[in-house]
Parts: C-alpha cells; sequence; structure tokens
C-alpha cells in the first residue's frame, strides 16, 4: 500500500467522495418516454441522419451512419416514432442536431439473450467491423470513436493493453461497480480487444480505493487469463491516458503525443463491457452505466441509462434535488460541464450526472491574486508551470506559453483544485489555446494567399 | 419528486470542486498555530513582550489601512497578511527595545516593503524578515539586550548565541554589565560545552519573544506540513545545510579542526527553526518549483552560517532569508520546469 504505483510526485488527493453508492449495486433506469438522440455524441463529424419525422425505428436501429474519417454511429436507443429532428445544446456545450424518438412498438435488443455470437471464430477483421458498426465510443470522457482507434492502433502495432479501471475523479463509481458486478464482462472484454491486437502485456489498473474490485479481478485473472491486476495509489488524475501509463509501465509520454504512438493502447473498463456487448450479443451502444451523486440528490445510485434520456428524467428517477444546488454536473467534477437546464440528454460520454451544492462547488474569484504559492505547480502531472502560463496568456504571450508546453495540458484540473487565491486557470489555458489556434490558423490562411 | 424548474443553475469551467483551503485561511491558520509559541515568550518575558507584539501587529495593520486610502485600493485587512507581518516582526524582536522600534519597523516592513510593490503576493521580500532587518541595522545597540528567561530582576543576560559570539570577539575577557559578566569571563567553547540542549528546545533561554521555544514552533509547523500550509522542502534543506556548515566549520572557530562542529546548537539557538519553518517558507517569496525551493533552502542555510561562524553578528537568519528572497526572482528564472517529455518536443519544435 505503501509502494503502491503511481505516476510520480505530482498530482492531488482530493476528497473521493465514492462511499456509500460505491456499495450499492448499479440499477436499470426507467425507459424515458421521448428519447432526445444527438447525432454527434462522438469527437469528430457529426453522423449522417438516415430517418425521417413519422418513421418507425426499432431498438437498436441505426438512425445516423458514421460520416468521414473520425465519426460514429448512432442507434436508436428505445423503439418507437421518429417525431422530428431539432437542434439543441448537448452536454458538452456544443450544438447538435437532436433525432426525437418517441417511445412506442417491441423491444427486440433488450432482455436475455439466447443465442451467443461465437467470437473466437471470428476475424479479427469481423470483430472491429463489428465493434466500428456498434457506434461504440469511449466511455472514459473524451468520446473518441472506439473502432477508429483501435484500428489505429493494430495499425500502428500494440505491445501494451492497459485496461483503465483507475477511475481517479471523485464522486463516480461506475466503472468500479462495473467491475465488481461484470467482472467476467470486464475479461471478456479485454480478451476480444487482445485478440485484435495482440498485445504482448494486458494489465488492469484500479486504484487502491476499489480493493473488492482487485480481488475479483485477482481470483478471476488468475485461473484463466495472463492479465497482471495493478493496483494504483489513489491520486488524481490518475485515470488520464498518459499518467496511466507512466503509472503501471513507467514509460514517459510527451503530453503532446498519443500513445499509441508509443505502443500502447489504453481502454475504459465501461467500453469494454460495451464491446463484449456488441460483438457477443449484437446490442450496439444504446444505453450506459451513469453515476447520479452529489450532495444535492436524494438517492445517489448508479444506473444503467438508455441514450438519449433527459437527465432531468435521471435526477427524478433519484429523488430529485434535497435543496438548494449550485451546478449540475455531466461527466466528472473535475473535467465534466456545467449544465444550463435540465433539458440535456444523456450521451455516450456521460459517465455522471453530479447535483453539486454551493458548498461543494468551487468559488473561483474573478480577480483573485496570484501568490506565487507554487501548489499549482506541484499539482500538475505534466510538469508545465500552470501559474506562468496564465500570467503569459494574460498578457498575451501566447507564443511564449505555447512554447512552455501550452499545448501538453491536459485540462484535468488540478491547477485550479489547489489554488489558495481560487484563480480560474482552467479557463484561462483553455482561452489560451483557443486564441493560439485561431492566430495560428490566421496566419497560416494568410500564408497561403 | 418533480424538480424544481425554476431552479437557476451555475456554469463554470471545470473543475466544479475545489480545495478547502484559501489564502485567508491560510494566513490565519499560520497566525493561529504561532501563537503557542507567542504566548510562551509572553509568560517568559512579562509585559514588555506583550507590548511589544501588540503594538507591532497594531501598527502594520493601521499601515495597511492608510496605505490602501492613500492608493485609492481596497482595503483588505480582512486577509490577514498584516496582522501575520506584524505578529512574526513583533515575535523576532527582543524582550527589552524600546516600543518605538517594533512600531517603526512595521510601518517600515508593510509601507516601503509590501504595499509600496503591489501588496500581498507582489511584495519582493518577506516584510517582517525585512522589518527586523531594518531594526538590526537601524539600533544595532538596542537590539542585542536580552532577558533571562522566567526573571523579573529586571537584568539582562547574554542569549547562548550571543554569549558564545561576544567572547571569542574579546577573548573571553569581555566585561558586560549584569548577568553576561559570569558566562563571558569563560572561553568560547567551555561556554559552547555547557549548553543544555533540552532547556534549549523547550525554551529555557534567552532570545527574541517568539524564537525561544522550539517545541512549540516545531509542534506548530508539524501541523503546517500535515495541512500542506508549508512544504518541507525549505526547512529540509534550510536546516540541513546549516547543520552540515556548523558540523565542517564550527569548530575552526574555537581553534579545533575541521568536521567538530556541533550542529544541535545552532539548530536550537537563534530564530533558526523559526526562520526555517515561518519565514523562509513564506510563498510569496520562495521560487515556485520545489527544486528551486531547496536551492532557496540550501541558500539560506548556507548564508546564515557563514553569518554566524565569520560573520561581526551572532544571528543571521533574517539577513540569510532575505538576501536569498532577493535572489527568487533568478532562481525562478532558470531553475524550471519542464513538461513531461520535453526534449523530444523540442526536436519537434526545431523541425517546423
Amino acid at each position: 500500500m505503501f509502494l503502491a504505483k503511481t505516476f510520480g510526485m505530482r498530482g492531488i488527493c482530493p476528497d473521493d467522495k465514492k462511499n456509500p453508492i460505491n456499495k450499492k449495486n448499479i440499477e436499470s433506469a426507467d425507459i424515458p418516454n421521448v428519447a432526445y438522440i444527438p447525432v454527434c455524441q462522438h469527437y469528430g463529424t457529426p453522423a449522417k441522419i438516415i430517418v425521417k419525422p413519422g418513421d418507425v425505428v426499432e431498438e437498436g436501429q441505426l438512425i445516423a451512419v458514421a460520416d468521414g474519417e473520425i465519426s460514429a454511429n448512432v442507434h436508436a436507443s428505445i423503439p418507437g416514432v421518429v417525431q422530428g429532428i431539432k437542434e439543441v445544446y448537448i452536454g458538452n456545450g456544443k450544438k447538435s442536431d437532436v433525432i426525437v424518438i418517441e417511445l412506442g412498438g417491441t423491444f427486440s435488443k433488450s432482455g436475455r439473450i439466447i443465442q451467443l455470437n461465437d467470437w473466437l471464430s471470428m476475424s479479427k477483421e469481423d470483430l472491429l467491423e463489428k465493434i466500428i458498426q456498434s457506434g461504440i465510443v469511449g466511455h472514459g470522457g473524451d468520446a473518441f470513436p472506439e473502432g477508429k482507434k483501435l484500428e489505429y492502433a493494430l495499425k500502428n502495432g500494440t505491445s501494451t493493453l492497459i485496461v483503465n479501471g483507475a477511475e481517479s475523479e471523485p464522486y463516480l463509481t461506475s466503472d468500479h461497480r462495473l467491475l465488481v458486478e461484470k467482472t467476467e464482462g470486464v475479461l471478456i472484454g479485454t480478451q476480444i480487444v487482445n485478440k485484435i491486437l495482440e498485445a504482448k502485456n494486458v494489465y488492469i489498473a484500479v486504484e487502491n480505493n476499489k480493493r473488492d474490485a482487485i480481488r475479483r479481478l485477482k481470483i478471476l485473472s488468475a485461473n484463466r487469463y495472463s492479465y497482471k491486476t495493478v493496483g494504483l495509489k489513489v491520486k488524481y488524475p490518475q485515470g488520464n491516458e498518459h499518467q496511466l501509463v507512466k503509472a503501471v509501465t513507467g514509460k514517459i509520454i510527451p503530453g503532446n503525443e498519443k500513445v499509441q504512438d508509443h505502443g500502447i493502447t489504453v481502454i475504459n473498463v465501461a467500453t469494454l463491457i460495451a464491446i463484449k456487448n456488441a460483438v457477443i450479443n449484437d446490442k450496439p451502444m444504446i444505453e450506459r452505466v451513469v453515476t447520479v451523486s452529489g450532495a444535492g440528490i436524494a438517492h445517489p445510485k448508479n444506473l444503467i441509462v438508455r441514450i438519449g434520456t433527459p437527465i432531468r428524467d435521471v435526477i427524478e428517477e433519484c429523488g430529485g434535488f434535497t435543496g438548494k444546488i449550485a451546478k449540475v454536473v455531466i461527466g466528472g467534477p473535475m473535467r465534466g460541464y456545467a449544465q444550463k437546464d435540465l433539458e440535456t440528454p444523456v450521451t455516450k460520454d456521460v459517465s455522471g450526472i453530479l447535483c453539486i451544492t454551493h458548498e461543494e462547488s468551487s468559488h473561483f474569484k474573478k480577480n483573485g491574486i496570484c501568490i506565487n504559492c507554487g501548489k499549482c505547480v506541484s499539482a500538475c502531472a505534466e510538469g508545465l508551470m500552470p501559474s506562468l502560463l496564465v500570467k503569459y496568456i494574460s498578457y498575451k504571450h501566447y507564443k511564449l506559453a505555447y512554447e512552455n508546453g501550452l499545448d501538453n495540458c491536459k485540462e484535468c484540473g488540478a491547477c485550479a483544485w489547489v489554488c489558495p487565491a481560487k484563480i480560474p486557470l482552467v479557463q484561462q489555458i483553455q482561452f489560451g489555446k483557443n486564441f493560439y489556434r485561431n492566430q495560428r490558423k490566421v496566419s497560416a490562411e494568410n500564408s497561403g494567399n | 419528486m418533480v424538480v424544481d424548474h425554476n431552479e437557476k443553475l451555475l456554469i463554470s469551467v471545470s473543475p466544479h470542486i475545489q480545495n478547502r483551503e484559501s489564502t485567508v485561511s491560510m494566513i490565519y491558520i499560520v497566525i493561529l498555530f504561532l501563537l503557542p509559541a507567542c504566548i510562551f515568550g509572553f509568560i517568559s518575558f512579562g509585559f514588555s513582550a506583550v507590548a511589544i507584539v501588540l503594538l507591532s501587529i497594531l501598527f502594520a495593520v493601521l499601515t495597511e489601512i492608510v496605505c490602501q486610502l492613500i492608493m485609492r485600493r481596497p482595503v483588505t485587512i480582512y486577509d490577514g497578511s498584516a496582522i501575520l507581518t506584524g505578529l512574526l516582526l513583533g515575535m523576532t524582536m527582543p524582550p527589552t527595545v524600546p516600543l518605538y522600534i517594533p512600531i517603526l519597523s512595521s510601518i517600515f516592513a508593510v509601507a516601503i516593503v509590501k504595499q509600496a510593490f503591489g501588496g500581498l503576493g507582489q511584495n519582493w521580500a518577506n516584510p517582517a524578515v525585512a522589518g527586523r532587518v531594518f531594526a538590526t541595522l537601524s539600533w544595532p545597540e538596542k537590539m542585542q539586550i536580552w532577558l533571562p528567561p522566567f526573571s523579573s530582576d529586571g537584568l539582562t543576560a547574554a542569549t547562548p548565541l550571543s554569549a558564545v559570539q561576544s567572547s571569542l570577539l574579546n577573548g573571553g575577557n569581555y566585561g558586560n554589565e549584569g548577568a553576561i559578566q559570569l558566562l563571558d569571563t569563560l572561553p568560547g567553547d567551555v561556554l559552547r560545552s555547557q549548553v543544555d540542549y533540552l532547556r534549549m528546545f523547550f525554551g529555557f533561554k534567552g532570545g527574541c519573544i517568539g524564537e525561544v521555544s522550539v517545541f512549540l514552533l516545531v509542534l506548530a509547523a508539524a501541523f503546517l506540513l500535515y495541512r500542506k500550509i508549508i512544504t518541507i522542502d525549505i526547512p529540509l534543506s534550510f536546516l540541513g545545510s546549516a547543520a552540515i556548515m556548523a558540523w565542517i566549520f564550527e569548530g575552526t572557530r574555537f581553534g579545533g579542526a575541521l568536521f567538530t562542529g556541533d550542529p544541535l546548537f545552532h539548530l536550537l539557538s537563534g530564530g533558526m527553526i523559526l526562520g526555517a519553518f515561518f519565514m523562509a517558507t513564506d510563498v510569496v517569496t520562495t521560487p515556485l518549483t520545489t527544486k528551486g525551493r531547496v536551492i532557496f533552502g540550501v541558500g539560506c542555510g548556507a548564508i546564515t552560517m557563514l553569518i554566524r561562524i565569520w560573520g561581526n553578528c551572532a544571528e543571521g537568519v533574517g539577513l540569510a532569508i532575505l538576501f536569498m528572497n532577493m535572489l527568487t526572482p533568478a532562481i525562478d528564472r532558470y531553475v524550471r520546469n519542464y513538461p513531461v517529455g520535453w526534449h523530444k518536443k523540442k526536436e519537434k519544435l526545431d523541425e517546423n
């Protein structure tokens, strides 16, 4: 325990607040009456809609196809009739077209499946095609189309596969519960992915606050699989790909390079379950496990929620708010997005819905004075100097900030969490990044002309 | 179970939770944990010590208010930084100084060192240290009159450090007033061999008001370290380098060989502990990176011992911290953290 692996001296140790729902079983949420299914729930170009208002769709039917190099299919999460197509804001603050489906018809994908696919006899390409078709995206938060990621990893060769069960964000427990309740599923998912990638070393990385999960993994994987279960020290941001790779293998990868280029693939636990469901049960990505937590919610729990359910329904199902709340956050508390209203639908990348009270929430000061304490510097896992970067940005030295590693920033929020002057460091850094990118784009266009 | 529709929701950039520690709370916690050592000084040295500390706090706060009013800035007295400056300054005063010295030093510390450069977070040196050095250089005679602990007869006495120093300077025959005489007739090395470490540790010695009780200071520092309000890098490198310097060179003062010094005596005497844990760790005037802070601490320790062994003054902590404060911008400029895997990135930049 004392010598548990981690990614180095840096990082922060916030109170993990995972009790008590890390002991409660995952429950199924109600099926929504109306589902709002965005066509852009992934990193990349939006999918192209192939249904029109009035169409009758089955559960799991393809309603929008991947469009472009990096994109993902979108399926109907409930059976019913397409009511129309609207444009709304989705969880990450972007606008997206949304297919509105009203419930009706038969459920063909839910329920216990008797006939399982014999995936062992399928070829690598078939498996990969199946994953691409089922529209799975990374469940961890970046929402990169998983099929494309595996395709890239296969092309570049992979020597190490790391299953990411770190879940270092406070509050979130969905990966933890999946590891405990669906250990078998995670291991089969790992097997499927490893059949495609043929990695030599397979690690399952779990933080040490999930002892029950580690125990179950060790018992189950010891008999049948050669996967190594690695217990990690509890520290944020260990769930980040780069930090996880450092913690598990000791390899240092620059923050602005992809880990796949170094022969390493990191896959989230929940993604593996989705892959297993897609390959063996023919079930596309129409639902996911969502942690509903925070001090402002009456009955925090982990729910299996259909994609497209408005977060209002999910919050109501958990007993509603207990009192005055400050924020409703989609995702984890460190990297999630605050919502302006409760109509936002659950998308494929929503790992949690957090109702945060005023006491819990952050109170940034507009003109917080930096006192040069260096806490952000010792918190930054990428070895940056956030206070310096922000000073460069506020004096408009974007190039200088870039040369000091602005691009390496993963916006994990550790610096802003630790800042005693309550300076919104992440906001400033995001601003600087966008500004510098736009500046470069403009200058590139000018030089092109 | 209907969710309230009219609830207004806050929108902000991540992270949505934050550490409870703020600049203000950190300052007040430091003040709180300095108080036991300060009160020990009050009990040990009597009413004059209370007056010195209270006056320096009062004038630090008043100066801050006046400065901010003159500069038409918001008055930020609630943040406690002026109180901390006054408290630290009072704690580094000898218990017998005339009351105008702490008052003038407080005004100098807050007005010249802190507010003239932009207030909290912008000062170039720790105001309390600068104020103390200001007093030492302005009134050297008055700043070196000490009281024996727990006595009410009004006689002065030497601190362990100053006794050794003055006996060395005067060949052991210096006839000072009162109780010093008896001590100082002994040669420095004999004097030093009579030191009782336990008495020094628990504060039964002469010295500045706040620095005598090493025990209470160490307890407070341990709590601050636990709460992560101060970091261990500066105190450790400060005390470590001072101890090593003392061990190597101190013996030569008494005509002995190298490596015969007594590091424990130097760690327990003077303002070493107060300086290392509460003054050198002032976040505003120390480097940003851990590497930089270690350099800062080593510099502080080395300069302190340089002054104590070969200098004219008995005490060197204040000057050492002040000197390293001034070097901090230079350290920050040259000692930096580089992003993980930086060298690879640099090559890439060169290619483009």
